[in-house]
């Protein structure tokens, strides 16, 4: 492989695994805002539970996506220093901006939440939860605002000496569709990941506490039953929101994007009224359109991209050629921008099986979430217990769905987007338009081998912290909450629940100074350091 | 004064920034196996930066945000000139940044030790390639006209990246010593407050050495007051270390780091990164830079944000600004429910 190619695998390997943490943190840390919320407002010890077993996870998994964080921003110069040359007058200011007024608001306030638990008061104790909260939703805007200018870029116009995008409207830049279809899509399926955690956690342990005879009036049966509820509700409604936005960007990507809709849906020639493909199989190893064959949907996919039944939709081998028209049949011949690309003809297809299977992996596997959400809020109905192995190791099991439906929807629409790094705009006249190869964005001075040793190091590394990280969680999670919480003895049996049901109940709040004094550095101790 | 001027300082104040705040927390994680003799004793040195270290971490990625929106041509020679080292300072800041959180996720005490080493070593690591990168994009790299390296993947790993790292590596312990001296009580403080006593004249020298350097190639007068206020500060902050006034050897120091800083970048400007191959192939603002409209932008929302940033940040320094003492009761915590934690060696 090539430096491009080497480059190109330790982004999507980077991007991917930092996307796994990603949108915990999002999805659950606005759900945690609500959980200390309610305990603010009401004192009721299940909301305490809540808040805190929930926060443990959210921290665990908070720092990990954090720390992959800063492998994102550096890897553009590093790597893709063409790219950051090229688009730095639009991009990296995103990124600054991103640092500037949402990872110092979540990263300070944060450590203010995880130390402050008795310190201070209680309204402000939340309100630093809410502060870094918000820091990580702001954040998600201006990365995505990020990528969706690479997407379609707006509000640039050409240099004339380098052809490089020069900013002329950051509002545009802000207020890109793109954006803001893509900052929906993505964060109601970050709140299909918590629903999903939530749910399936929940479920595994009312079960098990039911299978042991243990009493379903004590606090911690009511958390299990609450966050079962609140997940499943939060899933399917994300889910009725992920299917709208989904819809919005897809509309979208058929104006802007034709190529990568097309090739989603595998469709090769033009169809008025064109149909959705469910299931296609293709010639092994091919990446020619004409290769595949598919079970189709009439009409639906017209609809899908206009709106009505009836409408045109270019396939993928009128659309290769318009581009080739367009952009190019070949790369330009220059060795020192190209590599061993120059001169090599393009292709504007992107890989079709990936395209077509994550776009489907990402649908079904957000479905299956949302079945699980439909059973779990069935058979917890009026305080009931479900025992089905099948289903609750099942639920458990589906946490995973959303993760992959996540990944695969990153996945697709950035391979989705080749052999361009920063797609044409189509709303802008042919010679005004901005466009960038992958193939010329890579570092030029930079070798395989230290490309190698940085993705084989990364991926290493990563590795080892996925292990630790999913044993982190699997522990905690099965120790339950009161192990897992202010106890540091094992899983409490009966009596021992109800004892540290009371001290628990007010040990973050601010009053009683005698009993309080001690507590609250326990409390810390206990809960992060 | 220009945009490209402005964002110059900017990015100056932002890396200066980001050394005297993470550079206190990367100072204890170093001292972990010097001062802290006991587990009760590292619990305390890591509790005293537990609330600050991932804020103060993001003037980092701040820093480095701001090298990208406001010089990209810098931001794309600089890093891939240093490939290898970035990577290197990448995965040290990874690992400590899991390690605070993780370390007491369980009640063992090998576990515990284990994390401890890596926030040591992860810390050193990213000093030591933070302090030979900035070193090196003020004292020269290997670049062609196009901003390409020549040569091999450490070729821009001489001498000048050696004392650049020796530079804030012994900086920030000394910095991480006063601050432990300032923030905590009993023994630790004790012991920190002699260990700057002793290191302090020493561990000034390579960073002074770097801002006279690069002002004797390119400095000017200005330049020449800053280099002597800097050499100025060390001896307050010896001299008020020795009569035990922990604040004010603090705030020496500060102004010791604030002031080489100021020495190094107003010096270098307006390079940005120069070639030791050929002065004129050194990368400039000018070449680096953005449009005036970005700046312009991106100077009102900093203008704007900072101030608030800098506001809050402050406000919860104030909160936890308590002196910490160690807990004996914490000691035991662990134990309980295992056996007492053998990492306890007698001194």
């Amino acid at each position: 492989m090539d430096v491009l190619d080497i480059a190109r695998w330790q982004f999507g390997i980077t991007t991917v695994y930092h996307f796994l943490m990603v949108p915990l943190t999002i999805g659950l840390g606005i759900l945690l805002v609500v959980l200390h919320t309610m305990w603010v407002r009401t004192d009721n010890p299940e909301w305490l539970r809540l808040t805190r077993f929930w926060g443990k996870i959210y921290l665990i998994n908070f720092v990990l996506g954090v720390a992959t964080g800063l492998v994102q921003e550096f890897q553009f110069g590093l790597a893709w220093s063409e790219y950051s040359r090229f688009v730095g007058d639009v991009f990296g200011s995103l990124l600054a901006l991103e640092a500037l007024l949402a990872f110092f608001l979540e990263s300070t306030f944060l450590g203010l939440w995880i130390f402050g638990w008795g310190r201070i008061p209680k309204k402000v104790h939340l309100a630093a939860l809410w502060a870094a909260v918000i820091g990580s939703v702001v954040s998600a805007y201006f990365i995505i605002a990020a990528n969706a200018w690479m997407q379609h870029p707006v509000g640039v116009v050409a240099d004339d000496t380098t052809g490089r995008p020069v900013q002329m409207d950051f509002l545009a830049v802000l207020t890109n569709n793109t954006a803001l279809a893509a900052f929906s899509h993505t964060i109601v399926a970050s709140l299909m990941v918590a629903g999903a955690l939530l749910v399936g956690v929940g479920l595994y342990h009312l079960r098990k506490r039911k299978l042991a005879g243990r009493s379903a009036e004590d606090v911690d049966h009511r958390v299990w039953h609450r966050s079962v509820r609140i997940g499943g509700w939060v899933s399917l409604a994300a889910f009725v929101l992920v299917a709208l936005t989904g819809d919005w960007q897809g509309k979208l990507m058929y104006q802007q994007q034709p190529l990568k809709m097309s090739s989603a849906e595998a469709l090769c020639e033009t169809e008025a009224p064109a149909s959705f493909s469910i299931f296609a199989w293709n010639k092994l190893g091919s990446n020619e359109c004409d290769d595949v064959h598919s079970i189709t949907v009439p009409g639906l996919l017209s609809f899908l991209a206009h709106n009505d039944f009836s409408s045109e939709v270019p396939g993928v081998n009128q659309l290769q050629e318009e581009y080739s028209e367009v952009y190019g049949a070949t790369y330009p011949d220059d060795p020192s921008r190209f590599g061993n690309l120059a001169g090599e003809p393009i292709d504007y297809q992107p890989v079709l099986a990936v395209t077509y299977w994550s776009f489907r992996l990402m649908i079904g596997m957000g479905a299956v979430s949302a079945g699980v959400a439909g059973y779990a809020l069935w058979s917890t109905r009026r305080g009931r217990i479900p025992t089905s192995r099948i289903g609750v190791y099942g639920s458990l099991l589906a946490v995973g769905a959303p993760f992959v439906a996540n990944a695969a929807g990153w996945i697709f629409t950035e391979m989705g987007r080749q052999p361009f790094v920063v797609v044409p705009n189509p709303d802008v006249a042919v010679d005004e338009q901005i466009w960038f190869f992958t193939a010329q964005a890579v570092s030029p001075g930079v070798t395989a081998g230290e490309v190698w040793t940085s993705l084989i190091a990364l991926t290493l590394v990563y590795g080892l912290l996925a292990v630790i990280e999913v044993g982190l969680l699997t522990r905690f999670i099965r120790a339950g909450i009161t192990a897992g919480d202010t106890s540091p003895t094992p899983v409490g049996t009966g009596p021992d629940d109800d004892r540290r049901e009371g001290p628990d109940g007010d040990a973050g709040g601010a009053g009683e100074d005698g009993r309080e004094r001690r507590r609250p550095d326990d409390d810390v101790l206990q809960f992060a350091y | 004064m220009d945009l490209q001027t402005l964002w110059f300082a900017a990015v100056a104040v932002l890396w200066t920034g980001f050394l005297l705040l993470e550079g206190f927390d990367f100072g204890v994680a170093a001292l972990l196996p010097v001062l802290g003799r006991t587990p009760a004793d590292r619990h305390l040195m890591l509790r005293s930066i537990g609330p600050l270290w991932d804020g103060n971490e993001v003037w980092l990625i701040t820093a480095a945000g701001a090298v990208f929106a406001a010089f990209p041509g810098w931001y794309a020679t600089w890093l891939p000139a240093l490939y290898l080292p970035f990577v290197l300072v990448l995965l040290g800041l990874i690992v400590r940044a899991v390690a605070f959180e993780w370390r007491h996720q369980s009640h063992d005490a090998r576990w515990d030790s284990s994390w401890t080493h890596v926030i040591t070593a992860g810390s050193l690591i990213a000093a030591l390639g933070v302090g030979a990168a900035l070193a090196t994009t003020t004292l020269g790299l290997p670049i062609d006209a196009d901003g390409i390296r020549v040569g091999g993947s450490l070729a821009g790993v001489g001498w000048t990246a050696l004392l650049g790292a020796a530079a804030v590596g012994a900086f920030s312990v000394v910095h991480g010593a006063l601050f432990l001296a300032l923030k905590t009580d009993g023994d630790i403080r004790l012991r920190a407050r002699a260990f700057a006593l002793r290191w302090a004249p020493v561990a000034a020298l390579p960073l002074l050495a770097w801002a006279l350097i690069v002002h004797l190639r390119y400095g000017t007068p200005v330049t020449a007051v800053l280099w002597a206020i800097a050499a100025l500060a060390v001896l307050v902050t010896w001299v008020r270390i020795r009569v035990d006034r922990e604040g004010q050897a603090f705030a020496g120091w500060a102004v010791m780091l604030v002031s080489s800083a100021a020495t190094i970048f107003g010096a270098a400007y307006p390079v940005v990164v120069p070639s030791t191959i050929d002065a004129a192939f050194d990368v400039t603002i000018a070449d680096a830079s953005v449009s005036d409209y970005t700046l312009t932008i991106m100077t009102w929302v900093a203008a704007v944000g900072l101030p608030v940033v800098l506001g809050y940040q402050a406000w919860t320094y104030w909160v936890f600004r308590k002196r910490l003492t160690a807990e004996p009761q914490h000691e035991d915590a662990p134990a309980a429910g295992t056996a007492p934690a053998p990492g306890e060696v007698p001194a």
